[in-house]
């Protein structure tokens, strides 16, 4: 059938099984936004091009969907350049596309003009400019099947006035045939086999689950694999949610802002099997010491992670799934017995909070309390910093996908936007967003996307009148010369009841239970603002 | 530091060349040089780069150029088991006094002249980096007015060959 490029647009997003994108209109994309009025798509109208790539996030985060988000050229396309680097940087399947001028004026600095695939080269999996409206089709169908395929991550459709308005004969392919694109999925045997020997032999063995865990859908065999051979599981801040966090094997995250007993198992460990987890130096900053003294096993799809970081005594190249369910064929346990009593002992341990006297809100005490009340299907999502931190210790993620966060790049902003998102995508599930009143600001605007949308987020504000984790920060490394942390924030109650929403502010622990019922009495938005102490620390 | 050469097979399309400088650049690889030209496919170029580096960065440097899409195979060429060329034209001062020693020093070189005016000579050379180094040393002397290079090309010894769709012979 003969379509426009723009019609043609909408028509392979139809195809490939989008039903929800995020974005927001301009001059250069204008024909895809009159396209789209034909479709059965929704959109949903963002306040800011970075909160649309957030929503995208989110919303691929809890369905495992490619995200897609629009905007248009010049301005919008590089308001999206913070989402599409967060993307990168934790590996988020999406398609950003973006209007362009006409491919006749490129190059001449025309009005809202700007080179961004040459921008965003550097944080996509791969980009596109469309120069020939015939090769629009395999553009598109390539863009989704680069994003979703082996490590996923962001790619930016590019796409010029003029050829959204030029005719073709639509039709949709079928295959990709990408000669430099064709990951591995099935990992080496010889490798797997020697795997499953080094944890027959081992003593004191652990998981260290990683994002990719999540992304390859491996949670439920990596847990019975930990079952069967009784290896006990430390998280990533991206890998939580991969074992359920009630799960007696689960130590809890690691690294510099983990708990202790997770910590305490890859210190002492002598089989370190690393899956889908990049060996950040948040979580992993030590691993060259580890090498010294575990043998490390190194599972993962992208080929380049392996040897990056860390020497690998065990490298395996494959899908996370794949590789486990293999392993779980052939594999025979040790005897760990005594190794798990002792890390779970560490674990139970409750440390004990003095807040007797206290007159903020403990966020700890506020994130448990909450977590317990919320479902098996609820999603936590976060901002950045001290909050993203007490959310990630505190909360129990019971599923893979209900803890959604900024792990890589640690993007302010990142939270409210992709709450939304998360909710579009499981709208049967409660949504709960945990800010600071730093990075609440950042994207407090995207209050007016939750408003038009009708949709319900439960929003907590910890409010410490600081940036927490620099104040922290400069405490510890600058000697307590405090650099601009100090933050001054409007009425939150009275500025979501200008939005429509319930609202308000507790500054005492004794106060929680009865705020929380309130919080979660409903399914519609609340934002329950809570005075946390200046000081509070984040560990 | 040492030297490693990378045949590097890509798509043949505008911005690949950016793509593989701009990876280079935010990485902290180091480019010794690069040659770029359009393969028997004229679908596939292929690029040769000579990386500065140690046996870590090399293998980084291999793996993080093949999770470019664009990047279709790569091949790191041993310097004993490859032949590796090198084109460079030197305009070097040259007087009716000097321009003979500088004749036979361009055969001994097997080299070649292509320009001469009253005050300069124009010489082509071209073979391993040694050679055009050489060459340029003892030119020197004279006082070298201007050298333009391009980039190492290398090609595997033997029957053996590099293809977008497969190896060997």
């Amino acid at each position: 059938m003969k379509l426009t490029g723009a019609q043609a647009l909408v028509k392979a997003l139809e195809l490939e099984g989008i039903n929800t994108i995020f974005g927001y209109p301009g001059a250069a994309i204008c024909p895809f936004y009159d396209a789209l009025l034909d479709s059965t798509i929704t959109h949903i109208l963002t306040r800011n091009e970075q909160g649309a790539a957030h929503a995208a996030s989110g919303y691929s985060r809890v369905t495992g969907k490619t995200g897609v988000c629009v905007a248009t050229s010049g301005p919008g396309a590089t308001n999206l350049i913070t989402g599409i680097a967060t993307a990168y940087s934790d590996s988020i399947p999406m398609v950003a596309i973006t209007g362009q001028v006409s491919l006749d004026l490129i190059g001449r600095d025309v009005f809202q003009e700007v080179d961004i695939t040459g921008a965003t080269a550097p944080f996509c999996k791969h980009n596109y400019l469309v120069k020939d409206i015939k090769q629009l089709p395999r553009i598109i169908k390539e863009a989704f099947h680069i994003a979703a395929t082996g490590r996923p991550g962001p790619v930016l459709i590019d796409v010029p006035f003029d050829i959204q308005t030029q005719s073709i004969d639509f039709i949709y392919p079928n295959a990709v045939d990408i000669k430099g694109y064709k990951p591995n999925y099935k990992g080496h045997p010889q490798q797997i086999k020697r795997i499953a020997e080094a944890i027959s032999k081992s003593k004191s063995p652990v998981i260290c689950a990683g994002g990719g865990v999540i992304s390859a859908k491996a949670s439920e065999i990596m847990t019975r694999l930990a079952e069967k051979c009784g290896i006990p599981v430390v998280t990533t801040l991206m890998g939580k949610g991969a074992i359920r966090g009630d799960h007696p094997l689960n130590l809890g995250m690691l690294g510099s802002h983990g708990v202790y007993a997770a910590n305490y198992a890859v210190d002492k460990t002598d089989l370190l099997i690393l899956i889908g987890a990049r060996v950040g130096d948040r979580a992993l900053g030590t691993a060259e010491t580890i090498a010294q003294r575990a043998k490390i096993i190194h599972i993962d799809i992208d080929p380049a992670e392996i040897g990056k970081n860390v020497s690998t005594a065990i490298p395996v190249v494959g899908d996370a799934k794949l590789i486990l369910e293999d392993l779980y064929n052939t594999i025979q346990a040790a005897d760990t017995s005594e190794w798990i009593c002792r890390v779970q002992e560490l674990s139970g341990k409750k440390v004990e909070i003095d807040d007797s006297n206290s007159d903020t809100v403990n966020p700890r005490i506020l994130i448990s309390m909450l977590s317990k009340r919320l479902d098996e299907e609820a999603i936590m999502a976060t901002e950045v910093g001290q909050n993203q931190i007490w959310a990630a210790n505190n909360f129990i993620a019971r599923k893979p996908g209900a803890f959604i966060t900024s792990g890589g790049l640690g993007t302010m902003g990142y939270g409210l936007p992709a709450a939304i998102g998360a909710k579009l995508g499981k709208p049967e599930s409660t949504v709960v967003v945990v800010c600071g009143d730093g990075s609440f600001q950042m994207s407090m605007p995207e209050l007016g996307t939750l408003m038009q949308t009708g949709i319900g987020v439960k929003i907590l504000i910890f409010n410490n009148s600081r940036l927490g984790m620099v104040r922290e920060l400069q405490k510890n490394r600058h000697n307590g010369r405090y650099s601009q942390v100090f933050l001054d924030s409007p009425d939150f109650v009275k500025l979501a009841e200008a939005y429509g929403f319930k609202a308000e502010k507790i500054t005492k622990d004794t106060q929680i239970e009865a705020a929380l019922d309130r919080f979660l009495e409903d399914d519609k938005t609340y934002v329950l603002e809570c005075v946390v102490d200046p000081e509070e620390p984040t560990n | 530091m040492a030297k490693h050469t990378l045949s590097v097979l890509v798509e043949n399309r505008s911005g690949v060349l950016s793509r593989v400088a701009g990876l280079f650049s935010r990485r902290g690889f180091n480019i010794d040089s690069l040659a770029v030209g359009v393969t028997e496919n004229l679908e596939v170029s292929r690029m040769t780069i000579v990386v500065d580096g140690d046996e870590y960065t090399v293998e980084q440097v291999s793996k993080q150029l093949n999770k470019l899409i664009d990047v279709i195979k790569i091949r790191a060429l041993i310097p004993t088991d490859s032949v590796s060329r090198e084109l460079a034209l030197i305009k070097v001062n040259a007087t009716a006094a000097t321009r003979s020693e500088i004749v036979q020093i361009v055969e001994i070189f097997r080299a070649k002249i292509v320009d001469v005016s009253k005050n300069a000579l124009t010489v082509e050379i071209s073979g391993g980096t040694e050679k055009v180094a050489a060459l340029e040393e003892m030119l020197k002397q004279f006082g070298i007015k201007e050298i333009v290079r391009t980039g190492t090309i290398a090609i595997e010894r033997g029957n053996k060959y590099i293809k977008a769709g497969s190896t060997e012979e």
